[in-house]
Formats: C-alpha cells, structure tokens, sequence
C-alpha cells in the first residue's frame, strides 16, 4: 500500500510566523533601526572626533591606571598604533561601536534574566534550554529574519549579534548567584534580610568576578559576529574580511583579521582586569 | 521563665509529610519510613523549653536532627508540624514580613563555618544585621567596633575574613550575632570547625560572656565534653528524637537509656578520675590556735567566702565554721574558735572515685573537703569544678 508521511511544515510555520510579525510590527522595528543607527552614527563620529593618537593614548592611559602592567600597555599602544599604520582605523571604530552597542545590550538584558533564572526554579528550567538552542542554532541564521525587521545594516548585525552573544551574560549572571555558598545565604536569612537585601549586599557583589567573566565571554562572542555581520552590511573589520574573502585577497583578510585579533586582546585584558576583586583570595 | 517552647515539633523531608508523621505516630521505625515510604525523618516529635538565661545545649551525633531542630526555631527550615512559641510569639504563624522582623530583633545566630560574608570587611560583617535594620551608618559602625571589642578583636576591624584565623573568623561570627542585641543565640556546631585548644579557649570566653550579657542560648553540639562544659541543661538527641533532657549531672549519674549509658561510657571519665584528679588548691583555712574569731571573719572576707575549713598546725582537718557562726563568736567576745566548730562534715579521701563524689556533692551545702589516710586537708571539691574537670578530661 501506498502510505506517505506527510513532510513536517517546520520551515513554513515559521516563515509564516516571521511573515506575520514582518507585515504587523515592522515598522516598530523599522522605526527603532532607524533610531540606532543615527546613535551609532553620533557614536562613531564622537569616537573619530579627534586624531586617533589621542584616542590610542586615552586607551593606553587607561589601561595603564587599570592593571598597572606594562604588558598590556604595551599591547594597547603597539597594537592600536598598527591598526592605524595599516589604514583601518575607520573600519576598527566601527567594529569597536558595534561590539560595544552589542555587549551594552546583552548585558541590559543578560543581566536582569540571569538574577531571574538563578532565582526563580522555573524560570531556570525554561531559560535554560533556550540558551542552548540560541547558542547552537548556527550564527548566520539569525541574519536572514533580521533584514526583514531591522532592514540592511548596522542594526540588524547588532541584533543578530546580541542574540548570539547574550547566553554567556545570562548564563555566567545565574552561575555566579547560584555558587554563593548556601551558607551565606541562610545567614543573610537568619539576620532577617529581604529579597532585595540579600541580592544586593550579599549575592551581586559574589557574584561579580562571575558576571564579569560572563561580560568577557559576551564581548568576545560579539567580536566573532563581526564578520558574519559584515554579510549584512555591517561594514567594519568584518567587512575588511568579507571584501578580501570575496577578491581572494590573503594579505588584506589577515590585516583585517588581526585587527579584531588585537581589539578583542585590548577589550579581554581591561574586563579580566575589572573582574578581578582584590580580596576575595 | 520559659523563653521559648518547643511543642511536638516535627520535621519530615518528602512529598507527603502529614502522612509520614502519622505513619510515625502509629509506630512506623526511621528507617522503614525512609525505604518503604521515601520521606527522612529531620526532626520526629521534639517538645522541651528553653529557660531565660540558660545555656541549653542540644547534642547528638551526625544526622540525629540537631540542626534541623535549630533551624526550626528561626524558621531557616520549615517545620512539617508543631508548635514553636517564643515570648508567647508563636513563630509559626508569622508572615514573611514578621518573621524578618522577629529574626532581626530576637535571634543572632552563629555557624559551624562561620558564614562570614568574604567581600566585606570585619567591621561591615559585624554591622550587617544592624544595615539590614536599617540603622544609620555611624551609629552601627559605632556598635560594632563595641561589640568587636567584647569579643577581643579590636584593630582588626578593616581586616577580611580570609586575613584572619579560624578562632578569630569566629570571633567575628559571633560579633555579627551580638551587635544586633538579640534575646536568643543560636550556635550550630559554632566550636566545632576550631581546633581543640582554641576550642576551649572560646567555650570559657562564652561562658564569660554570658556572665556579662545573660542571653538565652541554645547551643548544638556533637561533643559530650563540650556539652558538660557548657550546658546548664543538655537534651541528648538520636533519630531526631529527644532521648534524654536533664543537667549535666543527670546525664552523666542517671542515663535514661542503654543509649545515653553507651554515649555517656565513652567519654564519662568520673570512673576513672579520683577526688584527687578533680580538686582544687585549698586557698586557706582558719588554724585551730592561732585565728580567733576575728582573723578568721577577715580571712572569709578577704576571699569572699561564706565558709572555712578549720586545721591544726599539721594540716589535719578539724571542721568548718561558718561566717554567721563566727560574727556572733566575735560579739559573744570569743577568744577562740573552739565553740563553734562544726566537726560533723563530710570529707571524702583522695581515692574516692569522682563518680561517687556526685552522689554526696548534690545538695551539700558546702565545699566538699578531701582528705588523706591521716585526715590531712589536700584539697577542696564545689559543684562547679567537678564538672569542668570532668569537661576537659581531668587534666
């Protein structure tokens, strides 16, 4: 007998779907893509406002009053000054603004649905899952319902970006809750804390080395995104990478290439440091 | 007074423990209630009470509810059933809100592992129950240098805990469980993690303490010695139910059960020790020939004492007089002490075995004098002593 199983309509039901909030709610996104990108713009402007040495000493100096090591003054100064020396950086401020417009919201939200997560059973159980599938769903996907919503461009790689890169905020946030000793914990009960005071005074300022360890995962994630962004529109570093891809130009890809090579050294090296908390050893 | 009543109080651990507590009330053992039913008996039907002002001290050995217990009375854990009353509060009932309330007002609390918070300083762990109340910063700041200068820990105020040792992150538990001014202490297992001799150490400056502050303490402890030494009552505790309550004296001389007599044996030394290993130094005596009644009145006075023990030149006992006794000999204008000498006292000699030495010590009205063959005075034997040297193992 002839009996065939009918094809799941997994794609269509979501293309439906995508449809859907295309033709319904666009224009809310279109209207906000429009909104953040001017802020980027604005952005990047204010951060090309003057010669980019006085933004490489800035940095150094920074970095400098921050660790106190020589070493990672050294990487930000030499590494920065290159970038210029090779003529990239317009397209490094660009990376630099996206990644930090995309950590800036991945905290924003990672950081509230993390205290969420760790403190609330279900809400772990449901959020967890979730993570897995945004972080495992391949990079790429993400990009083709973000032009639709957020149009070509630097909103829609922010967007596929923050998606991609928000799991280890949300994650590392409710790791970091959860690992306070459960001793600590029933003594700030057994004093007669609240909710809020315990969260406060006893449970963030633990958790911190942790969340912040989460920030640097999400930093680092994000720079991965900007090439793949840059298949968008996204310009930048990535899109550097992408031109060269596309003209099989191995010199011009690997100077593209290092340059996010030395952005994500500076930015890791400034957030460990943050994350560091002198006497807790 | 009772600060605080414990009525059938139980704690079950599983799905259903309103029916597990039945199954225990119709007789069900531990252990079947564990493999056949799937719930874990924490606390199995506890009722006893805490006076004002005494140190009560829970014991049993792992796993026997003790802790559990404890953290029924602050509600850390929820009791499955009972009643628990507190200045005829009954804490059960309160809301979440109340229960904050009730915690920052009449409970500080001490643990095994001191739970000290490891980002904040000394000083700021010290003053958290006082944040947590809202005090303003200056005045609990000024509270706590105090109360860390009652526990022996000033200068080290912006110190952290991992700076510190043991005995002095301790130190710093209990300094966060007094500055609040709480009525009651709970201390879990609070000596345990220390080493013995610092151990000991803190059992006498929490003695001292209390001394000066009168709190009500209920203190667990798997430590037998550490129990006697402390507990002006204990409650011996197994399988989460109460085997035994009573005074340290109790425990040792009347064990209610083969149990307590087994837990007791182990480390009961009163077979062993002899009056001898357990006595103190006589301060002094009154000497037969040379005090009268006057030298002897100052004597009492000069070391606070209500009673004297009478020897001749060569130590040998004669008998006791008392301070009453001897004012009025001085107002008769006595030249001697012999009209007042009280010679039927009971003395003990320096083998008699301290157990035995219970038995006549209860109820006697004064010291307990110890003797030689030849009825030499060598030492002298009160209440107090008795049981310390038991506690600390007759050293």
């Amino acid at each position: 007998m002839d009996f065939e199983i009918p094809r799941v309509p997994l794609g269509e039901g979501i293309e439906k779907s995508i449809e859907f909030l295309d033709t319904n709610f666009s224009f809310i996104t279109k209207a906000m893509s429009t909104g953040i990108e001017a802020f980027i713009d604005v952005m990047v402007a204010g951060m090309t406002m003057f010669h980019p040495m006085v933004f490489i000493i800035l940095v150094t100096a920074f970095s400098w009053w921050l660790t106190r090591k020589r070493s990672v003054v050294l990487i930000s100064f030499i590494g920065l000054s290159l970038i210029l020396n090779l003529g990239l950086w317009y397209p490094t401020m660009d990376t630099l603004a996206l990644v930090l417009i995309a950590t800036f919201i991945s905290m924003l939200l990672g950081l509230p649905i993390g205290i969420f997560a760790a403190l609330n059973e279900k809400a772990y159980k449901v959020i967890m899952p979730i993570l897995d599938f945004m972080q495992t769903m391949p990079a790429f996907v993400y990009l083709i319902p973000a032009i639709p919503f957020f149009g070509l461009g630097k909103v829609a790689a922010i967007f596929s970006t923050v998606i991609f890169s928000v799991p280890p905020a949300i994650r590392l946030t409710c790791l970091g809750i959860r690992q306070v000793p459960s001793d600590l914990v029933e003594a700030a009960d057994a004093f007669g804390s609240n909710p809020r005071q315990k969260l406060f005074k006893l449970q963030l300022p633990m958790a911190t080395p942790t969340i912040m360890a989460g920030i640097n995962q999400t930093v680092m994630l994000a720079l991965s995104m900007v090439v793949i962004a840059a298949m968008i529109g996204a310009k930048g570093l990535g899109g550097e990478v992408w031109k060269a891809i596309q003209r099989l130009q191995s010199g011009k890809g690997f100077e593209a290439g290092i340059g996010i090579v030395i952005i994500a050294m500076v930015l890791d090296r400034i957030l460990q440091q943050l994350g560091k908390q002198k006497h807790m050893e | 007074m009772s600060k605080i009543v414990i009525e059938n109080l139980y704690k079950i651990f599983g799905p259903h423990p309103k029916k597990a507590i039945k199954l225990l009330e119709e007789g069900t053992s531990k252990d079947d209630l564990l493999n056949k039913h799937g719930h874990a008996v924490g606390v199995g039907g506890v009722s006893f009470d805490v006076q004002q002002g005494e140190i009560l001290v829970v014991m049993g050995l792992s796993g026997s509810g003790k802790s559990t217990l404890v953290r029924c009375i602050n509600r850390l854990i929820e009791p499955s059933a009972g009643k628990i009353t507190i200045d005829g509060i009954n804490i059960n009932k309160l809301t979440e809100k109340e229960l904050r309330d009730v915690r920052q007002s009449k409970f500080g609390m001490v643990f095994q592992h001191f739970a000290l918070f490891p980002h904040r300083t000394i000083a700021e762990n010290a003053e958290y129950g006082l944040e947590i109340k809202g005090v303003d910063p200056e005045e609990r700041r000024k509270t706590a240098l105090q109360v860390l200068e009652q526990v022996g820990l000033q200068g080290h105020e912006n110190s952290y805990p991992a700076q510190l040792s043991g005995g002095m992150q301790q130190r710093v538990g209990l300094a966060r469980a007094l500055s609040l001014d709480p009525d009651i202490l709970l201390m879990d297992e609070a000596f345990s993690a220390l080493d013995p001799l610092i151990r000991s150490d803190m059992q006498d400056e929490l003695l001292d303490l209390q001394e000066r502050v009168q709190k009500t303490i209920v203190f667990i402890s798997h430590d037998l010695d550490e129990a006697l030494k402390l507990g002006d009552r204990i409650v011996l505790m197994k399988d989460g139910k109460i085997v035994q309550i009573g005074t340290p004296e109790d425990i040792l001389m009347n064990p209610a059960t083969r149990y307590v007599e087994k837990f007791v044996e182990d480390v009961n030394l009163s077979k062993v020790l002899t009056a001898e290993h357990v006595m103190n130094k006589v301060k002094t005596t009154a000497h037969m020939r040379n005090d009268g009644p006057r030298g002897a009145l100052r004597k009492m006075k000069n070391n606070n004492f209500s009673k004297l023990f009478i020897t001749r030149r060569n130590n040998e006992l004669v008998g006791m007089i008392t301070a009453e006794k001897t004012s009025e000999a001085l107002n008769r204008g006595d030249k001697d002490l012999t009209q007042i000498i009280e010679k039927d006292i009971k003395t003990v000699t320096t083998d008699t075995p301290a157990s035995e030495i219970f038995d006549i010590i209860h109820n006697l009205p004064y010291p307990l004098a110890v003797v030689d063959e030849q009825n030499k005075l060598k030492g002298v034997i009160i209440r107090g002593t008795l049981l310390a040297a038991l506690a600390e193992g007759g050293n």
